[in-house]
C-alpha cells in the first residue's frame, strides 16, 4: 500500500517521540519559517563550535511529515562539519525532488522520507526544516564575516 | 430529475442518486476507490448542462460581446446579457443592470474596496469587518485603508463560532462608512443574520457589502429582502465555470464607484487627456470578459432553480446534521455552530490528534477528498488556537453514504497514528 510508503514506522516514531525538540538557550543561530499552505512551523536552533554543528534543536508544530523530518534532521547533522551539513541539506532536497538516490549510511532514518516523493503536495512538509537549517547556516557565514570554510 | 428504483436516496427533497447522473466526474475513481468529493466549498463539480452550455457557446455562437455587428456578435451579446438577467432573477435583484460580472468574489470585493473605498473613505472613517472573513474580504480592505487613512475594525467571534454581536453597538458607529461581512463562513459554516446586520449598519448611515461566495450556492437569496447594498458571488462554487461570478449593487451605489480596469468597452468617449465612462454595470467590465463562463453560470442557475433552492438548502441541512452527528460520535472536535439550521455544510474539524494534513493524505488513499489547511481564514484559525483544520463540505450531489465513507477513513487514519 502506498500509505505504508509515507507513514513508515520510523516516521511515526520520530513524530510521536521527537528528538531534540526544545529551545537551545544561548544558541547563536536561530531561524524560523512556516508553510503558508498549511500553517506548519519550525524554528531551528544551532550551536556551532569552530566549523562543526555542535548541537541542533527545533521547536514547531505541524503534520507528521514536517515534524518527523525536523527530528531526523537534528540527529543527522549534530556533530557534522558545517559544509557537510549544508551538503546533506542539498542532497536531502535532491532526494525529495527525485534527483538524488540516498546513500543508506549517510542518510540513516532520513531514507524513510523518500516515500513522500509520491505525494507532491507533501514534499514541502518534508523540506521545511531543512530550508530553515540552510537559512541558519547561510546566515552564520554572512554574520561571521564570511570566513571561508575548510573541510 | 428522472425517476429511480429502490436504491434512490432522497435527502431533504433532492433525489440525490438521480441527480448524480448529471455530474460526469462523479463516476471516476481515485486509485481503486470511487471518488467521494467533500470539497465543494473550494469548488463544486459541474453538471452536463453547464459543461454543454459552455461548449455550445464556443461551438456555435462564439464572438466578442457588445462589439460585433455580425450575427455571431449579436448572438454572443444576447447570451451574455441573458446570463446577466438570469443572475439578477436568481439573486432577487430589481434589474439586470444591478449585476456587474466579475471573475468571482475576490474580484468583486476588490472592486468594492477599491472602487467604492478609495473614492469615499478618508482619515477618521472606519471599515467594519468580522473575524470570520475569508482573506478576500480582509486583504482588499487593508490595501484600501493603507491608501485612504481609514481604520479597520473587526467583530469578534463567540466560542461557538457565531458573531459576537454584544459588541456591535461600540463597533458600528457614525464613523463606520461600510460594513463588509460574509453571508456564510467558509471556515466555520456559520450563516450570519444579514438583514439584522444591514438594518444596524443603515441605522448609522453605513453601507453593507456581503461576501456571498458560500451563501449563494447553498441557500435561497433575495438581495432586496436582505436590503444589502453590495453582494459579491462566485460561479464556480455553485456548479458554474471558473472565472464566472459577479457583484450585485444598488444602482446609486454602483454609480458612485470607480472602475478597477480602464480599457476597451467600458468607455463612452476617449480624449487625449480624459475619458468618459459607460454607466454601471458596463463601466466595470473593461476588456473581454469571461463570456462563455457567464453563459455557463446561467446554465448552472437554471439547473439549481430546477432543483429548487429550498430543496438545495434542505438537503444541505440534512446531510450537515448527519455529518455533525457522526463526527461528534466518532470523537471529532468540530469548529463552528453545531445547529444545522444556522450553518451551512462546510464542517471544520480536528480528528483526535491526527494533523489535518495527515488526515487529508490518508483519506485521499480511500478516495475521499477533503480540504486541510487554514482555508484562507487565518483570523478564524488564530481565534480557535489552531494553525489548520480538516474541512469536509457538501453539495447537492453528496450522500450520507459518502459521510460514512469519510468516517471509516478517519478511523483508519486514527489507527495508523495510535
Amino acid at each position: 500500500m502506498a500509505l505504508d510508503d509515507i507513514y513508515k514506522e520510523v516516521i511515526l516514531d520520530h513524530y510521536k517521540s521527537p528528538r531534540n525538540k526544545r529551545e537551545l538557550p544561548g544558541a547563536e543561530l536561530q531561524c524560523h519559517a512556516n508553510n503558508p499552505l498549511c500553517g506548519d512551523e519550525i524554528t531551528v536552533f544551532a550551536h556551532l563550535e569552530a566549523e562543526t554543528v555542535a548541537e541542533v534543536t527545533f521547536q514547531g508544530a505541524g503534520c507528521s511529515i514536517s515534524q518527523s523530518s525536523a527530528s531526523m534532521m537534528t540527529e543527522a547533522v549534530t556533530g557534522a562539519v558545517v559544509d557537510d551539513a549544508k551538503a546533506l541539506a542539498a542532497d536531502f532536497r535532491g532526494m525529495m525532488a527525485g534527483d538524488v538516490e540516498p546513500e543508506e549510511e549517510r542518510f540513516g532514518d532520513l531514507v524513510a522520507l523518500k516515500g513522500v516523493v509520491q505525494y507532491p503536495i507533501r514534499i514541502k512538509c518534508a523540506v521545511l526544516a531543512w530550508d530553515v537549517l540552510q537559512d541558519a547556516l547561510d546566515g552564520a557565514g554572512e554574520a561571521s564575516g564570511a570566513q571561508p570554510h575548510t573541510v | 430529475m428522472s425517476e429511480q428504483t429502490a436504491t434512490t436516496q432522497h435527502v431533504g427533497g433532492l433525489d440525490v442518486d438521480a441527480l448524480r447522473g448529471d455530474f460526469p466526474i462523479l463516476t471516476r475513481t481515485v486509485g481503486e476507490h470511487p471518488l467521494v468529493y467533500l470539497d465543494s466549498a473550494a469548488t463544486s463539480h459541474k453538471p452536463n448542462r453547464v459543461i454543454d452550455a459552455e461548449a455550445d457557446f464556443y461551438r456555435r455562437h462564439n464572438a466578442n460581446a457588445h462589439r460585433g455587428i455580425h450575427m455571431l456578435g449579436e448572438e454572443a451579446t444576447q447570451a451574455y446579457e441573458g446570463a446577466r438577467a438570469t443572475v439578477a432573477r436568481f439573486l432577487g435583484a430589481p434589474e439586470p443592470e444591478t449585476i456587474v460580472f466579475t471573475r468571482g468574489v475576490t474580484e468583486s470585493m476588490n472592486l468594492v474596496a477599491q472602487g467604492w473605498g478609495r473614492r469615499h473613505l478618508r482619515e477618521g472613517d472606519e471599515v467594519l469587518l468580522t473575524e470570520m472573513e475569508h482573506h478576500s474580504n480582509i486583504v482588499p480592505w487593508q490595501m484600501t485603508v493603507a491608501a485612504t487613512g481609514a481604520t479597520l475594525r473587526y467583530i469578534p467571534l463567540t466560542d461557538d463560532g457565531l458573531l459576537d454581536l454584544s459588541q456591535l453597538g461600540s463597533l458600528l458607529t457614525e464613523r463606520t462608512k461600510i460594513f463588509s461581512v460574509t453571508g456564510m463562513s467558509n471556515a466555520l459554516g456559520t450563516i450570519t443574520p444579514l438583514r439584522q446586520l444591514a438594518d444596524a449598519a443603515h441605522a448609522v448611515g453605513a453601507l453593507v457589502a456581503v461576501d456571498a461566495a458560500q451563501l449563494t450556492p447553498h441557500s435561497p437569496i433575495d438581495v432586496q429582502a436582505l436590503d444589502v447594498d453590495l453582494l459579491g458571488f462566485t460561479g464556480h462554487k455553485m456548479l458554474g465555470p471558473t472565472a464566472s461570478g459577479g457583484l450585485y449593487g444598488k444602482v446609486d451605489v454602483l454609480e458612485s464607484m470607480d472602475p478597477l480596469l480602464g480599457g476597451g468597452e467600458m468607455i463612452h468617449e476617449v480624449f487625449p487627456d480624459h475619458s468618459t465612462y459607460k454607466p454601471a454595470p458596463y463601466k466595470f467590465e473593461g476588456g473581454t470578459m469571461p463570456i462563455a463562463q457567464q453563459v455557463g453560470l446561467a446554465a448552472a442557475i437554471d439547473y439549481l432553480e430546477a432543483l429548487g433552492m429550498a430543496n438545495v438548502r434542505a438537503h444541505e441541512e440534512e446531510i450537515t446534521r448527519y455529518a455533525l452527528d457522526r463526527l461528534l460520535d466518532a470523537g471529532a472536535t468540530v469548529f463552528g455552530p453545531k445547529d444545522p439550521s444556522i450553518r451551512g455544510g462546510a464542517v471544520s474539524f480536528w480528528f483526535k490528534d491526527v494533523h489535518p494534513h495527515d488526515l487529508a493524505t490518508i483519506l485521499n488513499e480511500e478516495g475521499v477528498a477533503i480540504r486541510a489547511g487554514h482555508h484562507c481564514a487565518q483570523l478564524v484559525m488564530r481565534r480557535y488556537g489552531v494553525s489548520a483544520t480538516a474541512r469536509a463540505s457538501f453539495y447537492v450531489y453528496n450522500t450520507t453514504a459518502e459521510v460514512d465513507a469519510m468516517i471509516d477513513a478517519l478511523n483508519r487514519a486514527q489507527a495508523i497514528f495510535s
